[in-house]
């Protein structure tokens, strides 16, 4: 593991973190009650949500557009992007399995984290049971591989 | 019967504006996806990589910024959990094992891949959005009813 070049883009990662979770708060993504809302259409609904995907995307595919325009991004060798395009079971499994303790709570991985930050218990107990469930995923898939393999 | 209640247009439009610029910087700079399941599971074993230095800032900055504004007393926007507390835990299983297998949520999914015009992402998205409409229903119109 060599440091250096990760040292260097600590604090623009940090800034961007930052910006996230100011995103985060400002938007309403980490209010739970506001996320369950969104959802709520044949009760009390708040169509918020909507709003925040639409911000994001405003900025997000002109954004993507002119990034992709350089061979490199400025601080590292390459693009990171994933390397599959398969849309399986797995992919459909596992996001509607999201989808159900999203509804359940309100709470994202994306609004979790930053929600960590307000001091109250419940993103704890949430984000403790998020780590458990990816490690539990982690040895499952790793078992089926060698399942697979034998 | 559905009635629209605390409908914040400007703030999340903004707040989204700031997610996507995130996105943009991370792609931008480090080349990565700015997504925290991808984030937050590159910090747990086993999936270190000698990538968590960039990830632990970015996560810390996450955190740091809601503190910020919530003790300068600025909380234009509330946070409620309107669940019972045991569910909590359960919810984030489900989110764990779910985002793993899924390989992400609305931030890498939604904000990210959608942006790339990943067929994946959109398979993703509607699946996760329609699932978590139906849990919701069931929860307070069929089983809270």
């Amino acid at each position: 593991m060599s440091l250096e070049p990760e040292l260097r883009s600590l604090p623009t990662t940090l800034a961007l973190g930052l910006v996230f979770g100011l995103g985060i708060a400002i938007s309403g993504m980490i209010d739970p009650a506001k996320i369950m809302n969104f959802f709520d259409f044949a009760g009390n609904w708040d169509p918020s949500l909507a709003f925040v995907m639409a911000g994001g995307l405003a900025v997000s595919i002109p954004g993507y557009r002119l990034v992709f325009v350089r061979v490199k991004p400025l601080l590292a060798d390459g693009f990171s992007l994933p390397r599959t395009d398969r849309i399986d079971a797995a992919l459909v499994g596992g996001s509607a399995m999201f989808g159900i303790g999203w509804g359940l709570s309100g709470f994202c991985p994306g609004g979790a984290i930053p929600a960590l930050g307000l001091g109250r218990v419940e993103p704890f107990l949430f984000v403790a049971g998020m780590i458990a469930g990816m490690v539990l995923a982690r040895g499952l898939q790793a078992r089926w591989r060698q399942a697979a393999m034998a | 019967m559905t009635s629209i209640v605390n409908f914040t247009p400007i703030a999340s439009l903004a707040g989204g504006a700031l997610i996507g610029l995130s996105a943009v910087g991370l792609m931008g700079t480090l080349g990565r996806i700015a997504g925290l399941t991808g984030i937050v599971r590159g910090v747990v074993p086993p999936w270190m990589d000698g990538q968590e230095g960039w990830r632990l800032a970015f996560l810390i900055g996450a955190i740091l910024a809601p503190s910020a504004l919530y003790l300068a007393n600025y909380w234009p926007i509330g946070f409620s959990v309107p669940v019972p507390t045991w569910t909590l835990p359960l919810s984030g299983a489900l989110v764990g094992l779910g985002v793993t297998y899924g390989n992400g949520c609305p931030s890498g999914h939604g904000i990210c891949g959608l942006a790339r015009f990943s067929p994946r992402s959109a398979v993703a998205v509607a699946t996760f959005m329609a699932a978590a409409a139906v849990t919701v229903f069931i929860v307070r119109h069929v089983i809270g009813a």
